[in-house]
């Protein structure tokens, strides 16, 4: 067999895919950034009601898109390294939290500045706030968790655990707006339906949300090298590798 | 079975209790997550009464009236089918927001008054979904008032 996913599943040669992977997508999230927000600033017309005000969706939604995001792909690992205990799982989701946990303050901080001046308050605590508030401290309190633990194997267990019970709290997020009655407004953009926005509108947030997937990638792949370094540094390869440079 | 695979299995059925949990739960707490009730649900005394509590729903249009100070404003909220009448003081609790306007959503915060009138300590606007350029919103509105004309 030439190729196989479970080749990826070994650190050793893991780290070196997310060496060849950091550059392609740090330069992509820098040109998309850059292409997003000129069609945020420069392109994207008024809004009809909101005004100017209404440009901070260009980060708000992207960043809490990703912060939802991210929390299932590390959902997704935990299960993977709870059920196989395969190293790599609990690395990802480690190199993953940071990332998470800025998405996730990165909505609720621009939500704030978007609040005062289109609700009339920075803060309310309707569903989908208060449920996106929740997510943000279970991120603190996943990586807080990580850090009280030594023994690394326990506290990667354990932090898989916390991940997993936590990651009922993704699916209220979204649907809060159609379960209960809150002050957000429902969602402009689904799979179900036409999405309610103008096109030029539509596509900078998209481009700023692919932006926001690459940027992660190429964070995360940064992280998980250090932690692969960190967590093999007693075998041959990591040795021979700091022998060379 | 294979031990693993029992072990995945062991997650996914966790998972898929704990997702009934909290189902059950948030929907016995159904009525507390509520952030705002309509006038509708006010009528049916699902509101709490001797509390306060958020009323939510359109402004009517044509019905948002300053008094001569200027400093008191009252409207009719309505969900469509039932109405209530909202009075806020601007000069105790602050400005309206922007987005404030008639036949827009928004969210008041208060105590239902003796005389049905909803005494207002705070006034949110509730925006909608919408999205687009003053020119494409001013075209959707000619084309309902032609649409009107037609029928």
């Amino acid at each position: 067999m030439s190729f196989s996913i479970y080749k990826y599943a070994s650190p050793m040669t893991f780290y070196g895919l997310a060496g060849k992977m950091i550059p392609w997508f740090s330069w992509g999230a820098a040109i998309l950034a850059g292409l997003g927000l000129y069609i945020a600033f420069f392109m994207a017309p008024t809004d009809f009601q909101q005004g100017e005000a209404y440009r901070v969706i260009f980060i708000h939604v992207p960043a809490a898109w990703m912060s939802m995001f991210i929390y299932m792909v590390m959902a997704f690992w935990s299960a993977v390294g709870l059920a196989w205990n395969t190293r790599l799982s609990f690395m990802m989701s480690r190199a993953l939290a940071p990332t998470g946990a800025l998405f996730a303050f990165l909505s609720l901080w621009t939500g704030a500045m978007w609040g005062k001046p289109m609700w009339g308050a920075w803060w309310v605590w309707d569903a989908r706030l208060t449920s996106s508030l929740v997510l943000f401290f279970l991120y603190v309190g996943i990586i807080a968790l990580w850090s009280a633990i030594d023994d690394r194997r326990r506290g990667d267990k354990a932090g898989a655990l916390l991940i997993l019970v936590g990651a009922i709290n993704v699916p209220i997020i979204y649907f809060s707006v159609k379960w209960w009655n809150t002050l957000h407004q429902g969602a402009s953009v689904s799979l179900m339906q036409a999405p309610s926005m103008a096109a030029i509108m539509l596509m900078g947030m998209l481009v700023m949300a692919i932006a926001a997937w690459f940027y992660s990638i190429a964070v995360a792949m940064v992280r998980v090298r250090g932690i692969i370094l960190e967590r093999e540094r007693q075998t041959e390869w990591v040795k021979e590798l700091l022998e060379k440079n | 079975m294979k031990s693993r695979n029992k072990k995945l299995l062991a997650i996914g059925l966790a998972v898929v209790g704990l997702a009934i949990v909290a189902a059950l739960v948030l929907n016995a707490f159904r009525n507390n997550l509520v952030f705002f009730f309509t006038p509708s649900q006010v009528a049916k005394g699902e509101a709490p009464k001797d509390r306060a509590f958020r009323i939510g729903g359109l402004v009517e249009k044509g019905t948002m009236k300053r008094s001569a100070d200027g400093m008191t404003v009252t409207f009719i909220v309505t969900d469509t089918a039932l109405t209530m009448p909202v009075s806020y003081s601007v000069k105790e609790y602050g400005p309206l927001p922007d987005l404030f306007k008639e036949g827009k959503g928004m969210v008041a915060e208060g105590k239902l008054g003796a005389d049905g009138t909803f005494q207002a300590t705070q006034v949110l606007a509730k925006h909608d979904e919408n999205y687009m350029p003053p020119e494409a919103a001013s075209a959707i509105a000619q084309a309902q008032k032609a649409q009107t004309l037609v029928k």
